[in-house]
């Protein structure tokens, strides 16, 4: 089960985080939140909860005045133009565990929020505290960024503060400013329809689509994650080792060999070639084999070479 | 850089601007005349052929590096035993790469094969870090990226020498920096590159840094005591300013000039108005992408490849197929290595007896296989690799 509001409270608590607690009836909109602790010092939030095409999912906790456009934070991701919407109502519950209007930085306590990906608004920093749910609707809890910060680190979470409004070119030369937030893995759920995001619904959630061309703040780097940390495959590392074996490099040969001499040893081929059929699948492993051997020698030779350079550079010299 | 007024209806061709006259498609002949170098024709081809007894790389043979300078020198001297190296690099300014960003080093690797010649590949993090305003940090980090997807091209570790200017630039590399800047007007830079005051000093101050590749004497640890050693250096077309400069200076600092082979550009996977020259990698879907999956290829030729056929089967039968704007025949003239293979496809499909769809097929096989390929090369590629790659160490078997 997700983290309560108490464990959490007391979890601050012993991180010695300082933070105002202000209970209230329960509220599903920044609107209404305001109505009661919208006086008080300190910066309301909201907060979207986001998904993209491939399962991965993002907080976008941002100052309620901040105007976030979904179409630029796509681009700034790297993920296109509308690669990402509102996440549907379900992965709510099943990914962050907490209830409707109720999206949180803190909802990452949670195991199964492990992957998802946090953008800040760097605006947050401007201010003295600033307003978030601990997990539920009834409460908010006003405390410093620099104290949000502590206690993302302690869940091993690196703060990432994001110019939210700033839509800088992405283009060839221009690699997208944000795309290091972009988890590296896929968040995988029982069974979640492709719905459409609950745009409607939670006025807490509502996006407004004014982008204003301001100056980039490159957020700080999470561990940047490429399509090749994001695809390993227990097949890359044996395909490593293949390459650093000779005899798993050589039964590679012989095996492609065999698939190609099995498959022109056929009738046919028989009837048509007769004596010169041996000569015929030789000229065939020669031509669908040779740039293909060829290339895997040279990795062959690369690893073996490597495998040495960095035995060399770790030698201990002879003793006298 | 900006070229106002007369230059706006001719093509631009610089290393940070490329577009066709309006409406157009580049011209190469115009290109080979203004810059002034020379037509890389069929007697040079089979020249090459002769020499390294194997069949030209499918690039020569389609014309796709179809330029030069003075390459035929670098071969006369490899025919009198002379022999030389090769230089190429990358602005390491994104992660992703796609396949126009691997034709010059798919080229270059057949050269280092086809010659038996060491290579330096120069990753210009320092370049990037100055124009695309990107960290110190972050532009290392994409040149070593950038590294592993260049060794998954097939260069032979034991005579191959990748740098990035970070790491490398000083001692004799910066000996010679400054030699070639000593010899380059502020005037001259200008006129070749286009600065402007507005343009902080990093920028004006670059140009050597590519310069300096060109001449042996940068490398001490690989080619010491060989400073008549002649430098080849296989790039695109929109390079070729840096070094014009170059070949200027060379004489004057004692060094031969540098030899360029030089390649059109990939074209795009579909012409929007005004977008007819490079590759635009903006869009995803205007590229293949090395990391793509099967999937991917599949979806991107099928949707987005501009075809030149019919709008109906039946004008298609009737009229053939714009072979001049049809993306997939290009793409196959890139990487279809079977000549008779394309020759009837071109014929077929231009008759408008093959359809689309047929070539699009081919298409995503071939490109399927190139990426699969690619990909399992790539996943070989560890960081030790990539620092043994990176090492300054001498390459004791580098011409044999």
């Amino acid at each position: 089960m997700g983290w309560t509001k108490e464990q959490l409270l007391a979890r601050l608590q012993e991180l010695q985080i300082d933070f105002s607690k202000y209970e209230h009836p329960v509220v599903l909109t920044v609107e209404a939140q305001a109505k009661y602790v919208g006086h008080m010092k300190g910066a309301l939030s909201k907060n979207l909860f986001l998904k993209d095409k491939k399962q991965r999912y993002y907080i976008v906790s941002a100052l309620p005045e901040t105007k976030v456009d979904l179409k630029v934070l796509s681009q700034r991701l790297g993920l296109g133009k509308g690669g990402i919407r509102m996440a549907p109502e379900e992965a709510l519950g099943e990914i962050l565990q907490v209830p409707l209007g109720c999206v949180t930085p803190f909802a990452l306590v949670n195991e199964s929020a492990r992957k998802v990906s946090l953008l800040l608004d760097q605006g947050f920093k401007n201010h003295e505290c600033c307003f978030f749910h601990p997990l539920s609707n009834d409460t908010s809890i006003a405390l410093h960024v620099r104290d949000l910060d502590k206690f993302l680190n302690s869940i091993g979470k690196t703060p990432a503060y994001v110019d939210l409004e700033a839509n800088p070119a992405v283009g060839k030369d221009q690699p997208p400013d944000l795309a290091t937030l972009v988890p590296s893995d896929a968040t995988i759920l029982a069974d979640t329809p492709e719905k459409h995001g609950s745009s409607q619904g939670s006025e807490k959630n509502h996006i407004s689509v004014n982008n204003q061309p301001t100056v980039v703040t490159v957020a700080k780097a999470v561990k940047p994650s490429t399509a090749y940390t994001k695809e390993k495959p227990p097949s890359a590392v044996n395909l490593s080792i293949s390459y650093a074996d000779p005899e798993k490099f050589v039964e590679e040969i012989l095996e492609k060999t065999r698939t190609i001499v099995l498959a022109e040893v056929k009738e046919e081929n028989i009837e048509k070639h007769r004596e010169q059929l041996a000569t015929m699948i030789s000229n065939s492993i020669s031509k669908q084999l040779g740039l293909e051997l060829k290339n895997i020698a040279t990795i062959f030779k690369n690893t073996a070479y490597t495998e040495g350079f960095k035995a060399g550079i770790h030698h201990q010299p002879k003793r006298l | 850089m900006e070229n106002q007024n007369k230059e706006e209806e001719e093509q631009i061709v610089t290393p940070w601007e490329v577009t066709a006259e309006k409406g157009g498609k580049i011209d190469y002949d115009k290109l080979i005349d203004k810059f002034g170098c020379q037509r890389l024709d069929q007697s040079l081809v089979d020249r090459v052929a002769r020499l390294t007894a194997r069949p030209p790389h499918v690039f020569l043979r389609r014309g796709v590096f179809f330029a030069h300078r003075d390459f035929n020198d670098v071969l006369d001297a490899y025919e009198r035993g002379e022999k030389f190296y090769l230089y190429t690099g990358r602005g390491p300014s994104s992660e992703a790469l796609h396949l126009g960003h691997l034709v010059p080093f798919m080229f270059t690797k057949y050269l280092q094969d086809a010659f038996k010649v060491p290579l330096v590949i120069q990753l210009t993090d320092d370049e990037k870090c100055m124009w695309k305003n990107l960290t110190v940090e972050e532009s290392q980090r994409l040149a070593r990226e950038n590294a592993k997807d260049i060794i998954a091209c097939g260069f032979d570790v034991s005579r191959t020498f990748i740098f990035s200017d970070f790491d490398y630039v000083g001692g004799s590399f910066y000996k010679n920096m400054v030699k070639i800047a000593k010899c380059v007007t502020y005037n001259k830079v200008v006129g070749i590159f286009g600065f402007s005051g507005e343009d902080h000093i990093g920028k004006v101050s670059f140009p050597p840094v590519q310069a300096a590749p060109s001449f042996p004497s940068s490398f001490p640890h690989l080619f010491s005591g060989k400073d008549s050693l002649r430098c080849l250096i296989p790039c695109a077309i929109d390079q070729d300013p840096y070094f014009r400069m170059t070949r200027d200076v060379a004489p004057r600092i004692g060094y031969h000039k540098p030899a360029l082979i030089e390649s059109s550009f990939f074209p795009p996977f579909r012409f929007h108005d005004g977008e007819t020259g490079k590759m635009s990698a903006s869009d995803p879907n205007s590229a293949i992408y090395v990391t793509d999956s099967a999937k991917d290829i599949k979806n991107k030729v099928n949707r987005y490849a501009f075809s030149g056929g019919q709008d109906s089967i039946e004008n298609h039968r009737k009229y053939g197929a714009n072979l001049e704007v049809d993306i997939p025949i290009k793409y196959l003239g890139f990487f279809l290595e079977d000549d008779a293979e394309l020759e009837h496809i071109r014929t077929e499909y231009g008759a408008g007896r093959m359809l689309t769809g047929e070539v699009k097929k081919r298409l995503i096989e071939v490109l399927t296989e190139l990426v699969e390929r690619h990909r399992r090369a790539r996943a070989a590629v560890t960081d030790e690799m990539v620092d043994a790659f990176m090492a300054v160490r001498p390459l004791p078997n580098m011409f044999s």
